[in-house]
């Protein structure tokens, strides 16, 4: 990496570890320079999109696949842990049950099997990357052993997707059908409420962002990262000179499932909820749109999409929520038409860099 | 109640034999009926009622509706201020001293039982069926028998007396006679109806019915009906599969020329369908304002309207955005969505977030009724003639015409097409224009049978795209078997699995059959198969 790019990483650092803390639990309430707990929220909420982002940007921008099931990698993340943080909630639910309430509302007597070990942070931790990893792994597997690609594999990345929100919206399924779950009350038997944990989870996020961001740059600087661009170019030629494009595809199909289901898992404890409709297809085309607005194939632009339209999307619902789905749309068209590059590349163009980012 | 059957029976033999001369309600029989012990009162009810007393029916219903008074040997019916003397219906002036006549719930049920049976003896047929079916619908004991008897005797249409004779049966069924009951397991046996099968099934439990005899014609007769009624549910079950097929393959014949053909991804053609269902909306609506004599054919007019409003917005969708996107599927799937976006929040700016009503006309509700546990919708056939004549019409167009010509040389070779002087351009919107069009007329199709919403194409959209990959990417051929094949499949897991597993499973197959044969059902061949 370059000493600019060094120098960028080191001033996200500050900001995340340094100025966000202080200017939310330090600065009293009345000043001007006060971070309100609603902005923590909002960018610690943005900062997990980004890592789904960049997450996207591995696979669609350097891979050349789009992925529309990634919403799917995200939720079973957040699932994960929102199992975890069902069962700290003990017996301070609405029914005062050791079962979570929407069980206790099933009049179901224990837990089913796939609760097993829910109870434990280290198994759902490792859960929160098996469950996306291992789906990831199967359905790779056959998919890019069969060749599937461009439009099928889209197409059917979608379908699962589909399939799996329809599965998640059943009671029996025992995930809060609907509902999702909600309501978590501690983390590690720490109130999850307090500001102090706030700011934790928060920065917990973006060191994460950050740390991804470090290690998607160097995979791309890597060997493999420039055999994933090269199959992204020209997938026949690389079979022709004696690689397998399967290995590589489907290690970042894995990598890029495993970081949106961290992703998910950071972002239900400080959103507070989990639900199916992070599952339905319109979310995984969003994570799509984030990558394509900052910039394809470059690591920075799809940090700098989720910002953008999450941030225009938190605005634009609260001052005028009908226009929102003509902005997005507007968006997509427009970025798709006249801007193939993205945001980064049109700072590019005005800026002059022809080189630059590009790895 | 054994007393007042005795006493029913008696009076209907004494009908029977000619001895029940029909005279008109006398006082002492008003009286009789509404004062004294519940016994008594049913008693008196009932002979009257098998006696074929004239003018009956309004004393009960009176009696039902507690407009009674009685004062004395004479029986008031007091309405809106008005007295008529129960018995010769003259005015009269209710004394002081009048007392509410008050039925008892029993009492409600003998004169519920007694109504019914005078509706089943009325000389109206459009009445005694009425009466039929609301019978029929309850459970019946051998209290009503005799009034069946007399019924069934009555009775001149053919029908109604083969279901009175049903019910008679049911009756018989539990009879201590065994002659009579072997006679009504055979009557019953060629019914088709469920209920007559639960029927069966309660006298088959082991303290219902000792005689072996019998047992063994139970036994029979409730198999045959369960044979009868197995193959009404499959044939169910096949229909309402052909029904979701017709309507996964009109949305997505589309999707066909446009995917299949031009190699677009359209995601915005679920909003297209959603644009031909309001087109429909719209036209209902002009029609009920401004033609309602015509109303019931608003919808022959809503096809060609549906069809061109989405064809319009293909039109204008393919000359601003996807013109400039051609070759590039995975910036045309983002692209369309955004366009689906704007669609969908324009639709709710214009007509609201709810579901907007779409009435189907007087023709195509109700339906057939082919067994008695299976009736075919009018709407749903309608759908499936009509996704046929849309198939025959497409594929018409497209081998037949100079359009279909154009669209296929375009496809195949289009630069070697625009040498010989085709306007590929031209040929481009026109086609997509058709694919959006035939979306419109899927719209139109759906506004039939279910919800009108923003939402609508939201639905069909995933579906869609897996009948076209599924069949065949290019294959017109592919795209109809795949939508039959899946809307079958589809309602065969529901019946086993439900609904949404169902729907799970099939996904799921479609998944894993794409890895068998990533080029769906029938493969193209040649050098346009990898394009």
């Amino acid at each position: 990496m370059s000493l600019k790019s060094w120098f960028g990483v080191l001033a996200s650092l500050l900001a995340v570890l340094v100025v966000a803390p202080v200017l939310n639990l330090m600065v009293p309430p009345d000043s001007v320079f006060h971070m309100s707990d609603f902005a923590v929220l909002l960018i610690g909420k943005i900062m997990c999109y980004a890592i789904c982002a960049l997450a996207m940007d591995l696979i669609w921008g350097y891979t050349g696949i789009l992925s529309l099931g990634h919403g799917l990698f995200f939720a079973l993340g957040g699932y994960a842990m929102g199992m975890y943080l069902m069962r700290q909630i003990g017996r301070d639910g609405q029914y005062q049950s050791d079962m979570p309430d929407f069980m206790v509302f099933l009049n179901w007597k224990e837990f089913p099997w796939h609760w097993a070990g829910s109870d434990s942070f280290l198994f759902q931790a490792a859960m929160v990357v098996l469950v996306p990893g291992l789906l990831a792994f199967i359905f790779g597997y056959f998919a890019f052993r069969s060749r599937i690609k461009g439009v099928y594999f889209s197409i059917i990345t979608q379908a699962m997707t589909f399939a799996a929100m329809l599965l998640f919206f059943r009671n029996e399924t025992g995930f809060g059908g609907n509902n999702g779950f909600t309501d978590f009350k501690r983390i590690l038997g720490i109130t999850i409420t307090t500001p102090q944990m706030k700011m934790f989870l928060f920065v917990l996020t973006g060191l994460t962002l950050i740390g991804f961001f470090v290690f998607a740059r160097w995979l791309i600087a890597s060997k493999f990262g420039r055999v994933l661009q090269a199959i992204r170019d020209a997938e026949g030629r690389v079979m022709f000179t004696g690689y397998d494009p399967l290995r590589y595809k489907l290690t970042i199909w894995v990598i890029s499932a495993v970081m949106c289901g961290i992703a998910g898992a950071l972002y239900v404890p400080q959103v507070g909820i989990i639900n199916p409709s992070e599952m339905s297809p319109a979310a995984s085309i969003e994570m799509a749109i984030w990558a394509a607005v900052g910039g394809r194939a470059t690591l920075i632009g799809p940090i700098v999409g989720a910002f953008f339209v999450n941030g225009a999307k938190s605005w634009f619902t609260q001052a005028f929520p009908e226009f929102w789905l003509y902005f997005l749309g507007a968006l997509f068209i427009a970025v798709t038409l006249f801007l193939p590059q993205g945001i980064i590349g049109l700072v590019r163009k005005f800026t002059g860099h022809k080189d630059g980012e590009k790895a | 109640m054994p007393l007042s059957t005795r006493l029913f029976a008696l009076a209907l033999l004494a009908l029977l034999l000619g001895f029940g001369p029909a005279h008109a309600l006398t006082p002492q029989q008003a009286k009789a009926i509404a004062e004294g012990d519940s016994d008594e009162r049913i008693a008196a009810l009932n002979k009257a009622v098998a006696d074929g007393t004239a003018d009956l029916a309004p004393f009960v219903q009176a009696l039902l509706d507690d407009a009674v008074k009685i004062a004395g040997d004479k029986v008031f019916v007091v309405r809106d201020d008005k007295a008529v003397d129960a018995a010769t219906g003259a005015a009269a002036t209710v004394p002081e001293n009048a007392e509410d006549v008050v039925s008892n719930n029993r009492m409600k049920g003998a004169l519920q039982a007694a109504q019914a049976a005078l509706q089943l003896v009325s000389p109206d047929v459009e009445t005694r069926r009425t009466a039929i079916t609301e019978m029929a619908k309850q459970t019946i004991d051998e209290s009503q028998l005799v009034l069946l008897e007399k019924a069934v005797a009555a009775e001149t249409d053919a029908g109604l007396k083969h279901s009175l004779e049903r019910m008679r049966a049911a009756i018989l069924v539990s009879s201590s006679d065994k002659a009579k009951r072997l006679a009504a397991v055979k009557s019953l046996a060629e019914s088709s109806e469920p209920t007559v099968a639960s029927l069966l099934q309660e006298r088959l439990a082991p303290d219902a019915e000792t005689d072996p005899e019998v047992r063994a014609a139970l036994t029979q007769a409730l198999d045959g009906i369960r044979g009868k009624l197995a193959w009404g549910e499959r044939a169910g079950v096949v229909f309402t599969g052909i029904s979701l097929g017709s309507i996964l393959l009109l949305a997505a014949l589309g999707l066909a020329i446009t995917y299949g053909l031009m190699g677009v991804i359209n995601m915005a053609h679920g909003e297209l369908i959603m644009i031909g269902a309001y087109a429909a909306y719209v036209t209902q609506n002009l029609f009920r304002n401004y033609l309602p004599g015509l109303f019931d054919y608003y919808i022959l007019a809503a096809i060609p309207i549906s069809f061109f409003a989405s064809a319009l917005v293909g039109a204008a969708m393919e000359r601003s955005v996807i013109r400039w996107l051609y070759g590039r599927p995975l910036e045309t799937l983002l692209a369309t969505w955004g366009i689906s976006l704007v669609l969908m929040q324009s639709v709710r700016t214009l007509f609201g977030a709810q579901n907007v009503p779409v009435e189907n006309p007087a023709w195509l509700s109700g339906g057939v009724s082919v067994l008695s546990n299976l009736t075919l919708p009018f709407n749903r056939i309608a759908i499936i003639v009509f996704a046929m004549l849309v198939l025959g019409g497409l594929a018409y167009l497209v081998a037949r015409t100079r359009l279909g010509l154009f669209v296929r040389g375009v496809t195949q070779n289009r630069r070697m097409a625009s040498c010989v002087g085709v306007n590929t351009a031209k040929v481009d919107t026109y086609a997509f224009a058709l694919g959006s069009g035939i979306a419109g007329l899927a719209g139109c199709a759906l506004s039939q049978v279910g919800n009108v919403g923003p939402d609508l194409g939201q639905s069909y959209i995933v579906d869609s795209f897996l009948v076209v990959v599924l069949g065949g990417v290019g294959q017109l051929a592919g795209t109809v078997y795949a939508a039959l094949g899946l809307g079958v499949i589809n309602k065969l897991l529901e019946g086993w699995a439900g609904a949404v597993l169902a729907k799970i499973m099939v996904l799921v197959f479609i998944v894993v059959f794409i890895q068998k044969r990533p080029q769906g059902i029938f493969a193209m061949k040649g050098r346009s198969a990898e394009a």
